[in-house]
């Protein structure tokens, strides 16, 4: 061990020579995948104790911490070294990814420490995310098991192209060499099964310090290599990065004056210099590299993982989120994909729901389809599945608002991977892998037609705009707009009403009350009520429409200032007490599921345009006051 | 084609920029905390890297408590102009009325000048993005927290409610009155830190040398006597050659005897050394968790 660490004795005789190692080190970032039981925990305690990453005074506070709350009797618990949170330390779980360093004599190592439950699939998604390598830990005692399956698929499919496989507590199975080729080989035959194609195995005694850092005395008929000399040589992913083409993505326009523009991001992959032909996707542009700029200098070449400031040839246009290749190797730029997608957030997915979609430096607005299937991530197969609730797996269609430059998730973790976020809690809910796009993008063309909405609005002499009016069932919305509707009439305007009970007859008949369903119904409510304000009309429009994402969607669709939003509000105690169709009698009795207000939420508009307060104003007076309000 | 290996200090640099880029791409008002130690003058070297050859698009804010050492703040001002930045300096007004000071007022020091001066000048100036300088390698609770660390209106910091962070994608949306912490250093240890002011050559306080300076003991803490408001009941302060591995309030920061005046010779004395870095703050004295407490609360 002292061979891969011992520093001490040129620290103290000649700092510059130890510095000049030092500062020639790379850096390798893995994951630990396996469970408390498995020793995960003290493995990590130990390479840090082992490469002198622990203090006195916090070696003193272990000792203390551990014959308080340890499991090791009066021995250290390196497991409390890697334990951190005060909640995590009284359930004696990790919960979290924690992030540890550690260094040898060649490599600076980042750590990504996750727990292995299945309940913290999204935990283990995130750090990998980030590794070169995985280390699967493996009990010698219980051999391969559904997790370190799991683990493995996970890290297998967040793109690691390193797999260690490391059989654990071997003093416990006598160092036994059969018990060891056993477990490989059931290992090997299930990773093959999956895309795996090569890994490395090592036994080790996480406890005992055996084949971590130096060779197991114990285990002399294993001569591969230790964990950390495993660690200290296997290629680097940014290596592999850049040997693939040119990739920047632009995350800031440098323009401190008139005379400087440049244009600075990460280089995802590739090496590029000056006077490399380059174009900018999705524009298409091309021009050349003049100058890579730094405060240090300007450089003669750069490469993948360092972040620089681009200067072109040419004025081209280019801003945040579109991506800068090699000229003769672009990336391919579409709308609607085929990807893989993670759900980490506690309530599921809502197929439908538009979602900020963000990739590299890009956010743009996005649906994902009801999943084609949902992968049981403990055995691989396919299941049917309606949405994804936390930490599921499904693949599924995304479809975005625009073009995206983009690659498969395979080829780029950069510019295929993928985050989805709430548009009103603004949390992370899930991640993406892209597959491919769908051809419907290069396909389905818009077509230009010569009358042009506004035509449509002059020749009727008014101005489009979608009344959406939303609130309870019972609230009165369609009576209101009924009324609404004949008054603009009498004013010689063309309008139409939609009613959610009618189109439930006919366009949407098909969809029922899920969360999904009625996302639906409410897109493609929008997407007539938008045919219908292009052909000049005011549409009005009655429908529960409970969740605010969804008005909020059917917002983003019309021309800016044509959606007006008017909440109906009626508390529900009262639309109850009314119950005009009897059907919150039929909620209460349980005899309809998903009705709005009883076991479905109704989230109100937090300002709507015009509010309606129905306690205090009878259906004509709100009629009446809705037209003064638009109608000047 | 030839491989360019990137060493990892030239890898921690890079993501320090990236994270950097993100945040004044995507914040309002993006501000860096500056304390003017070592971890904020690497982050203030790295934030003139990123916008080169603009100068760093956000003010500095130092939130002073009126006990840093002398050295810090004439070594603060200089730092601000050398980079063309504004830097803003607030000091809590209850805590300057009511002179509050670490002998006379223990915790309550640090609850008023740094955690509520903080709260308070953040909202004063309504930033909603400040960059840190802290590192997951200081102290454990650091080492579950994200690079974008999201704070409520009230500046509370929820363990149980961070947002998942991917790749180099970072998730900086969030409602009015919301903010972000901004932690660039994460992945840096104390090492990386050396090593890199030794590199890029970059100016630090002359208190991290050892020098010859008037010293007294306080509960174990070998404190500096820095101007007359030190207490010193009769005792005559004893010039020994010490040095500072962090610094802070200077009545809070315990010295380390040393002769270690080079970056070299630092380097070296922490990596033959046995405590670690924090122990010198008076801070982190009390519980295992004390540290998670105090940044539910807002301390940063």
């Amino acid at each position: 061990m002292d061979d891969i660490y011992k520093t001490d004795a040129l620290i103290a005789e000649n700092i510059d020579a130890y510095l000049e190692t030092h500062q020639h080190k790379t850096m390798l970032r893995f994951i630990t995948c396996g469970s408390v039981d498995d020793g995960k925990s003290t493995l990590i305690g130990r390479l840090l104790y082992d490469s002198k990453m622990i203090f006195e005074d916090q070696l003193a506070t272990l000792e203390a911490d551990s014959k308080r709350v340890g499991t090791q009797g009066e021995n250290i618990d390196f497991a409390l070294l890697v334990d951190g949170l005060a909640a995590e330390r009284e359930q004696g779980i990790t919960i979290d990814v924690a992030y540890r360093f550690f260094a040898t004599e060649k490599r600076k190592f980042i750590v990504a420490d996750t727990p292995g439950h299945e309940q913290y699939t999204r935990n283990m998604v995130t750090g990998a995310s980030t590794a070169d390598l995985a280390v699967i830990l493996v009990d010698a005692r219980k051999g391969v098991l559904t997790q370190t399956r799991r683990h493995s698929y996970l890290a297998h499919l967040l793109g690691i192209r390193h797999i260690v496989l490391a059989v654990n507590k071997m003093d416990l199975v006598g160092y036994d060499r059969e018990v060891f080729d056993r477990i490989v080989a059931d290992y090997r035959a299930f990773a093959e099964s999956i895309g795996i194609i090569e890994f490395t195995a090592v036994p080790i005694s996480g406890l005992g310090g055996d084949n971590i850092a130096s060779p197991s005395v114990a285990m002399g008929w294993y001569d591969g290599p230790t964990l950390l000399s495993h660690l200290e040589t296997v290629e680097l992913d940014q290596s592999a990065d850049q040997r693939k083409p040119f990739r920047l993505p632009v995350q800031w326009v440098n323009r401190p004056n008139l005379d400087f523009r440049g244009f600075a991001g990460t280089i995802v992959s590739g090496q590029v210099h000056p006077g490399d032909e380059v174009r900018v996707l999705p524009s298409g542009k091309t021009s050349s590299v003049a100058r890579i700029v730094t405060l240090d200098g300007e450089l003669e070449r750069a490469v993948a993982g360092q972040a620089v400031t681009l200067c072109l040839a040419d004025e081209i246009d280019c801003s945040r989120g579109q991506v800068i290749t090699a000229a003769n190797s672009p990336v391919e730029v579409a709308d609607q994909f085929e990807a893989t997608v993670i759900w980490m957030d506690e309530d599921e997915m809502v197929p439908g729901r538009a979602y900020w979609l963000k990739i590299g430096p890009q956010t743009v607005s996005a649906t994902v389809a009801q999943p084609k299937y949902q992968v049981n991530v403990n055995t691989m197969e396919h299941l049917a599945a309606k949405t994804l609730d936390l930490n599921a797996i499904g693949v599924a269609v995304v479809t975005t608002d625009r073009d995206i430059p983009f690659a498969p998730y395979e080829d780029s973790r950069d510019l295929g991977g993928f985050i989805l976020i709430d548009k009103l809690t603004n949390r992370t809910v899930g991640a993406g892998l892209i597959h491919f796009a769908l051809r419907r993008a290069s396909n389905i063309h818009w077509q230009a037609t010569d009358i042009s909405r506004d035509h449509h609005a002059n020749l009727k002499n008014q101005q489009p705009m979608v009344l959406w009016m939303t609130g309870l069932s019972g609230s009165g919305k369609s009576t209101i707009a009924n009324l609404v509707e004949k008054k603009l009439a009498r004013m010689n305007r063309h309008t139409f009403l939609l009613d959610g009970d009618n189109v439930r007859h006919g366009l949407n008949k098909d969809l029922g009350f899920t969360d999904a369903d009625r996302v639906e119904n409410i897109r493609r409510v929008g997407e007539v009520a938008k045919l219908m304000s292009d052909a000049g009309l005011i549409v009005i429009t009655a429908f529960i429409s409970p969740f605010r994402s969804e008005r909020e969607m059917v917002r983003g669709m019309m021309q800016p200032g044509e959606f007006v939003e008017i909440f109906i509000d009626t508390p529900l105690e009262e639309a109850e007490k009314r119950d005009v169709k009897g059907l919150y009698a039929k909620a209460r009795a349980g005899a309809l599921k998903n009705f709005t207000g009883i076991d479905s939420p109704y989230e109100p508009p937090e300002a709507p345009q015009i509010r309606i307060d129905t306690t205090r104003m009878s259906p004509e007076e709100a009629a009446d006051l809705i037209i003064a309000k638009l109608i000047p | 084609m030839t491989l360019q290996t990137l060493t990892h200090l030239q890898r921690l640099e890079a993501e320090a920029i990236h994270i950097m880029r993100e945040v004044v791409s995507e914040a309002e008002k993006p501000v860096m905390l500056y304390s003017v130690g070592k971890d904020s003058a690497v982050m203030l070297h790295l934030a003139r890297k990123a916008f080169y050859p603009a100068p760093p698009p956000f003010p500095l804010l130092h939130v002073d408590t009126t006990w840093k050492f002398r050295e810090m703040y004439a070594l603060r001002d200089r730092a601000a102009r050398k980079a063309g930045m504004q830097l803003i300096v607030y000091q809590n007004p209850e805590a300057v009325k009511r002179g509050i000071n670490p002998f006379d007022h223990g915790g309550l020091h640090t609850d008023m000048w740094k955690t509520e001066g903080l709260k308070q000048a953040l909202d004063l100036h309504g930033f909603d993005a400040a960059f840190g300088g802290a590192r997951r390698d200081e102290e454990k609770s650091r080492a579950k927290e994200r690079i974008f660390s999201f704070r409520t209106a009230a500046h509370r910091w929820d363990p149980k409610a961070q947002r998942p962070e991917l790749w180099r994608i970072y998730n900086a949306r969030k409602a009015k009155g919301e903010s972000m912490r901004v932690f660039p250093l994460s992945n840096w240890t104390e090492l990386d830190i050396w090593q890199y002011i030794h590199l890029q050559n970059i100016e630090i306080v002359p208190l991290y040398f050892a020098a010859e300076r008037p010293t007294v003991i306080r509960d174990g803490l070998l404190l500096m006597v820095d101007d007359e408001r030190f207490p010193l009941n009769g005792e005559t302060p004893v010039m020994r050659s010490v040095r500072f591995r962090t610094l802070g309030c200077y009545p809070l920061t315990g010295a380390v005897e040393s002769r270690a005046t080079t970056l070299p010779e630092i380097i070296q004395e922490m990596l033959l050394t046995t405590t670690s870095e924090r122990q010198g703050r008076a801070i982190d004295h009390d519980q295992a968790a004390s540290m998670e407490k105090k940044k539910q609360e807002g301390y940063f």
